[in-house]
């Protein structure tokens, strides 16, 4: 398949793991965080670990929207659809499985009588809301900058064509603010996570540019590669992080130049300008509130706005008992540090997100990735003794 | 069939008494009276005519060779009933012609019990027997008894089929589930996922254009050819239907406590169904097939069965994709195309695109 298959050649990968041997220096750690789920994904699915150095560790970031969202926004969802059977709730597959509160999903709201649909994209929920005049079909709108123009469009759509059934519950996040809150955490707390540098999101710089992850470099001194999701695009960047570490720079550099250009796409940006604005704050799973982090509908579009329209108020809510999302997310622990992955939490029948999404950690890694639990578990215990040598 | 009685009488009255063109499925039509008679008569019988069928009892006898037998039964309650290469008729054939070849068996005869819809078109309904007959008749198998039932409208998926069948297994040929033993290839019969990429390109909300066809198809042919290559080295046959390649893997690692190793520039896997699986995010190894067969087979004997496969029409693009190792966790894993490893696993739920 043209354009795939060059990135995903044999004899290319191979000699890319000889030079990250040689680039690797013995005696030292890397430890680099792919921020998004579709790189933790590409990286189980094509078994990049095997390739890699021992020294070198991948970290798992939060770039997962469904993983991210916290339980109390599940929760408004399944209100919703529970206290208002006039609407019909359109949302991607991945969040219809993902439990909120008393551990049901939207998939069993459903079950019960509520009406959810698995839609694909924003448009076949434009064209639910055109099929069901007398209904009221809410977008659960969910996902980093990727997919927060398509909302967008989506509802610029509906006011141009008089759509007047149609409204967005809007979770869309930002990348940037997330990184720099993994950044911020005081690195002498419980919650630190040592990181290297950044495997920066492919589709998610395609909009937003790689100048957005600037901060990084200048405010903490913090690598970043832009890289693709084939995995020759993934050993690059890991080359290229190593490169910049040994030398002791600290750029943001794009190994993704097939794609994202340094100020991203401005047609898509100035759709999202037009029909979003920040919120004050937003709750991240693992991350907790951050400030200036997710977007809501502006006023002017107040009509489309599912919050508005259905009075929608948010309490948070706990997570699943037991279940440690919130520090896999964060980086700070590997899937198989919780005591419930592959016990109680499988993908089959999942208790945190993290073990719902394709992009989430736990389920990559348990569908990939379950015969490496031994040499992850050795990369586990050098890090607790590396911070325990720190602290003491 | 059966319970038609000896009412048969060709041409000129078969207009009058069935209107193929025009007609529904009516109640009366499984009620047991003359309308039942006729729809078995002139199109049931008509398309799957053979000398047991004729026997017109209420069942089919023969007689019997020395060895050993095998029986399946499976139904079909597919939708849409007609799809780009096939329609639920000769789905309902090969289905089960290939459950008795994966026996490692010769299939002799088969049954078809038919659950129809009140408002049915007669027009589908031929096209669908007539798909079973061709298929029948390709497969060298006999519709040698059968059944029809009538249920009202919105009870039914237009038809309901289910297909019975039995076979002699071939001389010198045992396979199992349990019999796969570290050091065994594991081989395909060729390019994985036609059928259900075929049928995801109709699917609601999902239609994209290509040119695919299922591969639905009987495979007992090529079992023969596999046996008379090295009927002794056979240990396991499986088609992987539902749950594609990786389902079917699993469920032989974990019958036969082994694990299994496949290497991902060794399985054959068309452009455009890799092309679509890239676009919706999904794996060819989870996606359906209708006409392909899995083979564990002894490493001395593999290149001679996968040369003999490769002489079959339904083989032409068969491979040896892996092997069979001790593994205490029963994993079925890939060294993917850069030289990683990751686990392939059951698909767990439905398959979703991803969101980014």
């Amino acid at each position: 398949m043209k354009y795939v298959d060059e990135f995903r050649d044999g004899e290319r990968a191979r000699g890319l793991a000889r030079a990250l041997q040689v680039e690797a220096q013995t005696g030292r750690q890397y430890r680099l965080m792919e921020f998004c789920g579709g790189h933790t994904h590409a990286v189980f699915r094509y078994g990049i670990p095997d390739l890699l150095p021992d020294n070198i560790e991948l970290v798992h970031g939060p770039g997962c929207p469904v993983c991210v969202l916290p339980t109390g926004r599940l929760d408004m969802a399944m209100r919703l659809v529970l206290d208002h059977p006039e609407v019909i709730l359109a949302s991607y597959g991945d969040m219809l499985r993902v439990p909120g509160s008393g551990r049901r999903s939207l998939l069993q709201a459903r079950a019960d009588g509520a009406d959810v649909r698995m839609v694909y994209s924003v448009s076949d929920a434009l064209d639910l809301a055109r099929a069901n005049p007398q209904r009221q079909v809410v977008f659960f709108g969910i996902g980093f900058e990727t997919t927060t123009p398509p909302t967008a469009l989506g509802i610029l759509e509906a006011q141009r064509s008089g759509l007047e059934n149609f409204s967005v519950f809007c979770n869309h996040v930002l990348t940037p603010a997330a990184m720099g809150a993994i950044l911020d955490v005081d690195p002498d707390s419980e919650e630190s996570v040592e990181i290297d540098g950044f495997i920066g999101p492919s589709h998610v710089s395609v909009i937003i540019g790689s100048d957005s992850y600037r901060f990084c470099a200048g405010q903490y001194h913090k690598p970043v590669v832009i890289a693709g999701f084939e995995p020759l695009d993934v050993l690059q960047s890991i080359l290229m992080l190593l490169r910049q570490i040994n030398a002791g720079r600290a750029d943001i550099e794009n190994q993704y130049t097939r794609a994202v250009t340094g100020q991203g796409n401005r047609k898509a940006q100035g759709i999202v300008e037009e029909v979003f604005e920040l919120r004050p704050t937003f709750e991240w799973r693992g991350l907790g509130e951050i400030p200036s982090s997710a977007l809501a509908v502006r006023e002017a579009y107040r009509a489309y706005d599912a919050e508005a329209r259905f009075d929608m108020r948010y309490r948070a809510a706990e997570g699943t008992r037991g279940c440690d999302c919130p520090a896999v997310l964060r980086g700070a622990k590997k899937p198989i540090d919780c005591k419930l992955f592959a016990t109680a939490c499988t993908p089959e029948s999942p208790l945190g997100s993290c073990m719902v999404s394709d992009e989430g950690a736990c389920a990559a890694y348990f569908t990939y990735g379950r015969f490496r639990e031994e040499a992850e578990q050795r990369q586990v215990r050098q890090r607790a003794a590396v911070k325990a040598r720190r602290r003491a | 069939m059966t319970s038609g009685g000896s009412g048969y009488r060709a041409g000129r009255r078969q207009a009058r008494r069935l209107d193929i063109d025009n007609g529904l499925v009516e109640m009366n039509h499984g009620a047991g009276g003359r309308a039942m008679a006729d729809l078995i008569d002139l199109l049931f019988r008509q398309a799957f005519d053979n000398p047991l069928l004729n026997q017109a009892n209420d069942q089919a006898l023969f007689e019997v060779d020395a060895g050993r037998m095998v029986v399946t039964t499976d139904s079909f309650v597919i939708s849409p009933l007609f799809f780009p290469g096939g329609n639920i008729g000769s789905l309902a054939v090969h289905g089960t012609v290939n459950d008795l070849a994966m026996g490692g068996a010769r299939p002799l005869y088969l049954t078809a019990g038919f659950i129809l819809e009140e408002g049915l078109p007669l027009k589908d309904l031929a096209a669908i027997v007539e798909a079973m007959a061709e298929a029948a008749r390709e497969s060298g198998v006999q519709i040698v008894t059968g059944d029809t039932k009538v249920v009202e409208r919105g009870k039914g998926d237009g038809v309901f089929i289910n297909t019975a069948g039995v076979g002699r297994v071939l001389d010198g040929v045992t396979v199992s589930g349990e019999l796969a033993r570290a050091g065994d290839k594991v081989l395909v019969s060729g390019t994985i996922g036609d059928h259900g990429v075929a049928i995801m390109s109709r699917r609601k909300g999902l239609q994209f254009e290509t040119a695919l066809v299922s591969d639905s198809a009987s495979l007992n042919r090529l079992v023969q050819r596999m046996a008379e290559a090295g009927g002794g080295g056979l240990r396991v046959l499986r088609d992987p239907t539902r749950g594609g390649l990786a389902a079917t893997l699993n469920e032989i690692a974990a019958q036969s406590s082994v694990g299994i190793r496949l290497r991902e520039d060794a399985l054959p896997v068309r452009p455009e169904v890799r092309g679509a699986c890239e676009l919706l995010g999904l794996d060819p190894l989870n996606v359906a097939n209708e006409g392909k067969l899995i083979a564990i087979v002894d490493a001395d004997q593999s290149e001679a069965i996968l040369a003999a496969m490769r002489q079959d029409p339904n083989g032409t693009d068969a491979a040896i994709v892996g092997e069979v190792i001790d593994d205490a966790m029963g994993l079925v894993r890939m060294v993917t195309a850069i030289g990683g490893e990751r686990v392939i696993d059951w698909l767990h739920g439905e398959q979703l695109p991803r969101i980014c």
